[in-house]
């Protein structure tokens, strides 16, 4: 980063958040491991048909242990895409028979790799959320973004989903679409994106879904990697500074989350996951050793990257974290 | 100073209130104004400004604005229709003052 950026810290300061601590544990994010069947442009995972790295059947034992003991509401299950380990099934069946609401977040193009044939009715049994990537509305820039012929797989996969009730009123059965910029730009508001999906999907494909979350793009892995290459990097950094919004800070995910990686080290998000950045200031680092009220109350490791969770309307798992009308106004451009 | 136009310069627009900074801060207000969603959305002024942007060739203006305008959730379809708009004014414009040159060639008898 540019010298004379602010550090994530300063401004984390300057809105008396600093140091930023957990208020809670609401959700426990999984980390099935690095394997995907996509390899897309914009994944901070890096991901892909090549990687190996998957968690193994004790570290999922050991993250029903602490689900037992705990009344965490919702665990969030990612990759990768997570439904190509062979522990996945189990342990989505496990955590359903505790009660707990599971997120899946899927690829849509999973659905059709084999050995999946009969994953939509796994679904539909046990009643999982699926959280499904769908960058845009259009087939350019998903495809440019996620892969050739990557956006007709996905409007198959989203109307076998909507035929089992998936994203349809009155079934229970929730399907959210994740949207994220197509470049080095911000997302726009939530409800107006939102708005232009359900009436475009619905328009070109008969296809209907229950909630779109938007997701900024993380300066990170392969997305960093491409903004270097494009000399993009140091504009895009400039424009999440600018937009740091002390609201959307105040209700970063991290402050209710926990992070597994697919090695069982904790971390306080999946972004810090991939750099590398492990629980610490005493809190636990393995869900081998894990201690509730320690890591309920622990303090976040935050780096510059975080910038990218509070920029404009902010960003997390579930979406923007402030209302749009919250977001930093530029002055006269 | 290597170009008459720096990307970096766009950032620095508020060093224009030096000397002047009431007439700054009142244009700046007015700004803040004229794009806040009123009976027309953020998203449609965004684009209106993308296609002034061309129509005036200010480079700083369509760097921002296409920004903007995919930050507004517009399509790259809807941004290539606005400029074009813009276009078809600018080629119209000139086109419709060919009236004066009828009117030129009557007075000459032609």
């Amino acid at each position: 980063m540019k010298p004379d950026f602010k550090p994530f810290r300063a401004a984390l300061a300057e809105s008396g958040l600093d140091p930023l601590t957990a208020n809670g544990l609401e959700v426990l994010q999984i980390n099935f491991g690095r394997l995907c069947n996509q390899a897309c442009l914009h994944c901070h995972v890096e991901a892909g048909p090549g990687r190996r790295e998957m968690i193994d059947a004790e570290t999922l034992e050991h993250c029903l242990r602490l689900l037992r003991a705990t009344t965490i509401p919702t665990v969030d299950l990612t990759g990768g895409a997570p439904e190509m380990n062979p522990n996945f099934r189990s342990f989505v069946a496990a955590c359903r028979d505790l009660g707990r609401t599971v997120l899946v977040r899927c690829n849509l193009t999973i659905l059709f790799e084999p050995g999946q044939e009969d994953l939509v009715g796994f679904y539909t049994r046990h009643g999982v959320e699926i959280v499904a990537s769908l960058p845009y509305y259009q087939e350019g820039p998903v495809d440019t973004q996620r892969g050739r012929g990557v956006f007709e797989k996905s409007i198959e996969a989203l109307r076998l989903l909507n035929d089992v009730g998936f994203g349809q009123v009155g079934t229970g059965l929730r399907l959210s679409l994740v949207y994220n910029p197509a470049g080095a730009f911000l997302p726009p508001d939530q409800g107006a994106i939102e708005a232009d999906f359900r009436r475009e999907l619905a328009a070109r494909h008969g296809i209907v879904f229950t909630d779109l979350y938007t997701i900024a793009n993380m300066p990170i892995g392969r997305f960093r990697t491409h903004l270097e290459r494009t000399g993009a990097y140091d504009g895009y950094m400039e424009r999440l500074i600018r937009s740091y919004n002390p609201l959307a800070a105040e209700r970063v995910m991290c402050r209710s989350l926990l992070s597994v990686g697919w090695d069982g080290k904790l971390y306080d998000c999946d972004f810090n996951q991939m750099l590398g950045i492990g629980c610490n200031h005493g809190a636990p680092t393995h869900i081998s050793q894990f201690d509730v009220e320690a890591i309920a109350g622990r303090r976040i490791c935050v780096d510059d990257h975080c910038y990218g969770c509070t920029a404009g309307a902010g960003s997390s798992c579930g979406g923007a974290i402030a209302p749009d009308e919250t977001r930093p106004k530029p002055a006269a451009q | 100073m290597d170009s008459y136009y720096e990307p970096g310069d766009l950032n620095r627009f508020a060093e224009v209130a030096k000397d002047a900074p009431e007439l700054w801060e009142k244009f700046n207000d007015w700004y803040g104004a004229v794009f806040a969603p009123g009976t027309l959305s953020e998203r449609e002024k965004a684009l209106i400004a993308l296609a002034v942007a061309h129509a005036v060739q200010c480079p700083y203006c369509i760097d921002a604005y296409a920004q903007a305008s995919l930050e507004k959730g517009a399509s790259a379809e809807q941004m290539t229709e606005a400029v074009h708009v813009a276009a078809a004014i600018r080629g119209g414009a000139t086109l419709v003052h060919g009236v004066q040159m009828r009117n030129v060639l009557k007075k000459f008898g032609l």
